[in-house]
């Protein structure tokens, strides 16, 4: 195996991530700030701010992932460990009366983010002088090693049990106390804004910009005189910092860690996160964040099969839009720059909407197959989309499967079209 | 691009806004327990429990007070302490006062601290926590509070019984403590060293370690030292699939003697040790069902399996939790006031239909009762596990185990 | 002494048994050049449509059939899934792998629920085969070392002795010499990750009985197997069975033997600390050998990562 064959398709990634292709001025990240500011207001419930607490947190985590999968080209298997021995060493000083009550809560996240990098020192000390399936396999082992320290080492990860703390024992910030989920938003939110935008800098800096190169092109970029390895592991030291913020605003907005923030679980997930929204994308990350957490704590209280839907979402977009969510949005930008865009909106509709229906009439049939077969026996009723029908009679049957057949039917029957649209959008010159 | 994230999170957060408008007048207990992960099988089942007696003690009998239901709210925790504190949040502020739970005593000690901030923090919705399968027996001891009671016996009382019943075994001369490596097994191992010692100080402990929970795949190894050892029986604390895998291997391997257990019944296990376990397993468990204590319980049980052919009531304690919530709520007169309700909860007595009386100790909110040692057999079982025939018959009980037992909570009250 | 004699046939079976999956994974890694993370996903297939074929047919049918049903999906998995996102590049081909064994997870769920199901070992191998010092030996662990050794004669025979064998080597190294030789090299390489997964299968038919067959089998299994084949060398076949025999043997030795750290630091001149409990390293002068016998594979991969990018018998360097 070659170096190349682990990093990711230079043919696609390369030229969106090229400098200046995106030009992000201050707009967005202005909008971002105003948006995040403004949430609450539109969402005022408790559970709502935890759940927006979790996607922020999500967020940084997978933007400092994309970090190295996505600007870096580095696999990592076992990235979770330096979000969670930041917020380890988050937990330890809230344990710590005597100079937690003279620190400020929001200064918190710099401590996990000094302890995540001092981890990634040692560890990319020794496994970025590879990359390829030489760091893949590394980033696994040590990521089963200290997960699995994590039930060893009581003293300082707490058992199985995990240590907890209290963060209104910190120094009141302009009096406030961090009583109240607002306050801790409030908290995360100025640290995703933060985070986010110091990543992006980062990415613009030479050394943001040559871990590109490497990924690319790592003998290229050794005979311009850059030495991969050390480019890899600057990329790797800052990444093990913001993943240690991450931890951070987790041990503040949870006020406990356990073995589950460090296992191979976790890793894995935030790989999902940040592919399915888009390697590619420096935004790409956000989305996959929002859209993950999303899937995991609103859907799982819809249906017992969230995990099977989450996976076959995965699955399809590996499959069919390896650039991710993200990707599928950038697909759209040259139509708009050919002024062309509006003429995908009717195809768009004839095809995606009848799609999308025969999508639920799927999902429809597997939610009666399983009520079916593993509901109790005499409990044959089942509320699904707000109406409530007997699983064991056949009407509901035809019906959903009439719904997929004619959704999916229409969609496939009007794809062509939908392509043509497509060819004929993305095509500069003809009538506009 | 921002904007249409954020627009994507607007609409599904709407969902849970809509969610949380939904309102009725039912008493709801939040069930913040694994439904789906390696974990399901165990939740899914003491959610049907659940769900059945709420159903068959309180609703059909035209609920409580003037006449308001139980409504059990599933809450999918997967197993994490994190999921389990999103879906604490989300259960609080659909209006949910009671908070069921009992997979993992991990899952538990950040529930029950969460739980205590949040009271402490929100005294307009504060919760109460109906455990009613964790045992770690710091819960009613160093980290015990006010809002939290426990249904089960905790470990050191069920180490208690089950030594109680190994002490008058004669031929008992050498014993095997292994367990998983938490703060669980290792309570057990503790409890078992220590407890063994007092009673019957001539039994040998030649073995006593623990092994990854959940990682080990094959426990040959294990059952070899254990066969080496010469012991005559095996304590353990195992449980899922880490239970079956020890159990069949130490069988599988030569060992001879008992293995005394915690949690080596239902979700499957009885059904796949079926015959190599019989006379072998014996486990220490509240509340009988072969024989079954009463009437009322036969009924109950029938009742159940004819809505759950493939189910058990392997946590007989659910439905206690069920009848001495509803006694509770009576007694306060409302549902709403969770510090009236756990005043009533505290010292009361509740007359189990699985037998024997059942006390809620106020000083640490541990429940009392009578513990059963059991041994899986499929002679004399009118209620088979996992519809294989074999279930668990009792041998032996010790009436309200642990009466006086010492306990170092300090118990803070509103 | 005794006891020794024992742990090895143990370890023996675990090893083969390991090896059965890293066979397949290292001749799929050594021909498609992606690891594939769903491998021990087709092993936990294996074990339910055993269970589900041995429930109608018995035991011996269903480690026939069984295996026959998981090649010819993980030949239509090649087909319509890998072959599709191998035009992306490398690590989307990884990432579709981790999903799919994610999805697996979730079908098998599904359908068959989420408890433990009740396979078990057939009637006539039920039995003990001998006894060492009291400890037995099942006669079903005696049929898996044969049939697994049986297996690697197999595979290693039709590899460098038959034609197909020299073809498929030949397809290994130099797919696009071969193609323009006449083969067929996309039904090569969807032949060789059928009989890959098809190997799977069978460590899955016959593990089942004896480590459970549940929805968690998998992922209990899952990372181990890649440690085997990264310590064995990419694409080595003998790296594998070295590898997977190793694994096998420390993993049940380590287990088997209470080795305290604190024995260990004694031994080399390092005396307990007095206080040990308020001790900051108090855990590690308590750890035991069985504690971390299942990471030490994990020590050893990292180790030879390190001095040995290549694993001990790897050929190619990355």
């Amino acid at each position: 195996m070659t170096d190349e064959n682990l990093t990711t398709d230079p043919a696609r990634p390369a030229q969106r991530m090229r400098a200046g292709s995106l030009s992000l001025t201050f707009t967005p990240w202005i909008v971002g700030g105003i948006l995040l500011v403004l949430m609450p207001f539109i969402f005022t419930s408790n559970s709502a701010l935890t759940i927006m607490n979790q996607m922020w947190i999500t967020v940084i985590f997978a933007l400092a992932y994309n970090m190295l999968l996505g600007q870096g080209g580095m696999l990592s298997f076992g990235h979770a460990v330096y979000a969670g021995v930041g917020g380890f060493a988050c937990m330890h000083i809230m344990n710590a009366s005597d100079f937690f009550s003279s620190l400020p809560l929001p200064v918190l996240p710099v401590f996990g983010g000094l302890f995540g990098m001092g981890l990634a020192l040692i560890v990319g000390s020794f496994s970025t002088r590879n990359a390829g399936t030489v760091f893949a396999m590394i980033s696994l082992g040590v990521g089963e090693l200290i997960a699995a320290c994590s039930v060893i080492i009581v003293a300082f990860f707490g058992g199985e049990e995990g240590i907890s703390g209290d963060r209104t024992y910190a120094m009141p910030f302009f009096g406030n106390e961090f009583l109240q989920q607002i306050d801790v938003y409030y908290l995360t939110s100025f640290w995703v804004l933060l985070s986010a935008a110091l990543m992006y800098l980062w990415s613009r800096t030479p050394v943001g910009r040559m871990a590109n190169a490497v990924r690319d092109n790592p003998e290229r970029a050794e005979f311009l005189g850059y030495s991969a390895r050390w480019v890899r592991f600057y990329s790797f030291v800052a990444s093990g910092f913001f993943a240690g913020v991450a931890g951070g605003l987790f041990a503040i907005n949870y006020e406990i860690l356990t073995e589950e923030n460090l296992n191979t679980t976790s890793s894995g997930v935030i790989l999902l996160v940040t592919f399915l929204g888009g390697v590619g994308f420096f935004f790409g990350p956000i989305i996959g964040a929002v859209a993950f957490t999303l899937l995991q704590t609103v859907l799982s209280l819809q249906t017992e099969l969230w995990a099977f839907y989450a996976g076959t979402l995965f699955v399809a977009t590996v499959m069919f839009f390896p650039g991710g969510l993200a990707g599928l949005m950038m697909m759209h930008v040259p139509a708009f720059r050919l002024g062309k865009a509006n003429h995908l909106i009717v195809p768009y509709i004839k095809t995606l909407i009848p799609g999308f229906i025969g999508i639920l009439g799927l999902c429809a049939l597997v939610e009666m197959t399983f009520h079916f077969r593993h509901a109790a026996t005499g409990d044959n009723e089942m509320t699904l989309f707000w109406t409530t029908f007997d699983s064991h009679t056949i009407l509901p049957w035809i019906i959903a499967i009439a719904v997929t057949a004619i959704g999916l039917g229409i969609a496939r029957a009007t794809a062509p079209a939908l392509k043509e649209a497509w060819n004929e959008a993305n095509t500069a010159g003809g009538a506009a | 691009m921002k904007k249409i994230t954020k627009l994507g999170a607007v609409s599904a957060l709407s969902l849970i806004v809509g969610a949380t408008a939904a309102f009725a007048e039912n008493v709801k207990i939040a069930f913040i327990d694994p439904l789906s992960g390696p974990f399901a099988s165990t939740g899914t089942n003491g959610l049907h429990q659940y769900e059945f007696a709420a159903d068959y003690m309180v609703n059909q009998n035209g609920g409580v007070l003037d006449g308001q239901m139980f409504e059990i709210v599933p809450f999918d925790n997967k197993i994490s302490p994190k999921e389990s504190l999103i879906q604490l949040q989300v259960a609080i502020d659909q209006g949910i006062r009671y908070i069921a739970q009992g997979n993992s005593s991990g899952v538990a000690n950040a529930l029950t601290e969460a739980i205590d901030k949040h009271n402490r923090r929100n005294p307009d919705s504060r919760v109460l926590f109906l455990n009613y399968a964790a045992v770690d027996p710091a819960l009613t001891n160093d980290k015990c509070n006010f809002w939290h009671f426990r249904f089960d016996a905790n470990a050191d009382i069920k180490m208690d019984a089950l030594t109680d019943v190994m002490a008058k075994d004669e031929d008992l001369k050498k014993v095997y403590i292994i367990g998983q490596d938490y703060s669980f097994g290792k309570a057990v191992a503790a409890a078992a060293v220590d407890m063994l010692g007092k009673k019957r100080p001539d039994v040998e402990i030649v073995g006593n370690e623990l092994h990854p929970i959940g990682k080990v795949k094959d426990f040959t190894p294990y059952s070899r030292k254990i066969v080496a050892s010469g012991a005559d029986a095996v304590i353990t604390g195992n449980w899922g699939a880490d239970m079956l895998g020890l159990g069949k291997s130490v069988i599988e391997n030569g060992f001879e003697g008992p293995i005394y257990t915690y949690y080596a019944a239902g979700s499957g296990i009885t059904a796949a040790f079926g015959e190599s376990g019989k006379d072998r397993i014996r486990l220490i468990s509240q509340g009988g069902i072969n024989p079954i204590a009463t009437e009322e319980a036969r009924a109950a049980y029938e009742a159940f399996e004819a809505k759950y052919p493939e189910g058990n009531i392997d946590q007989s304690r659910i439905f206690n939790v069920i009848g001495m919530l509803e006694k509770a709520i009576e007694q306060a007169g409302t549902a709403n006031d969770v510090v009236a309700v756990a005043k009533e909860l505290e010292g009361m007595e509740y007359d189990s239909m699985w037998g024997g009386k059942i006390f809620m100790r106020p000083q640490d909110h541990q429940a009392i009762q009578d513990m059963h040692v059991a041994v899986h057999t499929d002679q004399n079982i009118d209620f088979d596990y996992d519809q294989s025939g074999f279930g668990i018959l009792t041998e032996s009980t010790v009436e309200m185990a642990s009466m006086d037992s010492p306990t170092t909570c300090d118990m803070k009250r509103p | 002494m005794e006891l020794i004699l024992v742990n090895i046939i143990d370890g023996l079976v675990t090893g083969l048994l390991l090896f059965m999956l890293s066979a397949g994974l290292t001749l799929i890694f050594s021909m498609m050049g992606v690891l594939n993370f769903a491998h021990a996903s087709f092993y936990m297939l294996g074990a339910y449509f055993a269970y589900q074929i041995s429930i109608a047919l018995g035991f011996w049918m269903g480690l026939l059939i069984a295996p026959l049903i998981v090649g010819v999906l993980g030949a239509g998995v090649e087909r319509y899934g890998l072959r599709r996102v191998h035009q992306y590049g490398h690590v989307p081909e990884l990432i579709f792998t981790f999903g799919l064994a994610l999805l697996i997870e979730e079908l098998v769920q599904f359908i068959w629920g989420k408890n433990q199901m009740p396979y078990s070992v057939p009637e006539i191998l039920n039995f003990t085969a001998f006894s060492i010092a009291g400890n037995s030996i099942p006669a079903y662990k005696i049929f898996m070392i044969f049939t697994s050794v049986a297996i690697f004669i197999g595979l290693l025979y039709i590899l460098t002795k038959t034609r197909v064998g020299m073809i498929i080597q030949a397809a290994l190294s130099y797919p696009r010499t071969v193609e323009a030789l006449g083969h067929n090299v996309p039904l090569i390489f969807m032949g060789v990750f059928g009989v890959g997964t098809a190997l799977a299968g069978v460590a899955g038919v016959i593990a089942g009985p004896v480590l459970g067959t549940f929805p968690g089998m998998a992922f209990v299994l899952g990372s181990i197997v890649f440690v085997t084949i990264v310590i064995g060398g990419l694409g080595s076949l003998w790296g594998a069975l070295v590898a997977s025999l190793l694994i096998g043997w420390i993993t049940t030795f380590a287990k088997s033997y209470n080795i305290q750290m604190s024995d260990i630091l004694n031994g080399i001149g390092i005396s307990t600390p007095e206080n040990l409990s308020e001790n900051v390293f108090r855990d590690l002068w308590t750890v035991t050998s069985p504690q971390i016998a299942d990471i030490l594979p994990y020590i050893l991969m990292v180790l030879i990562l390190i001095f040995r990018p290549a694993g001990l018998f790897g050929k190619r360097h990355s």
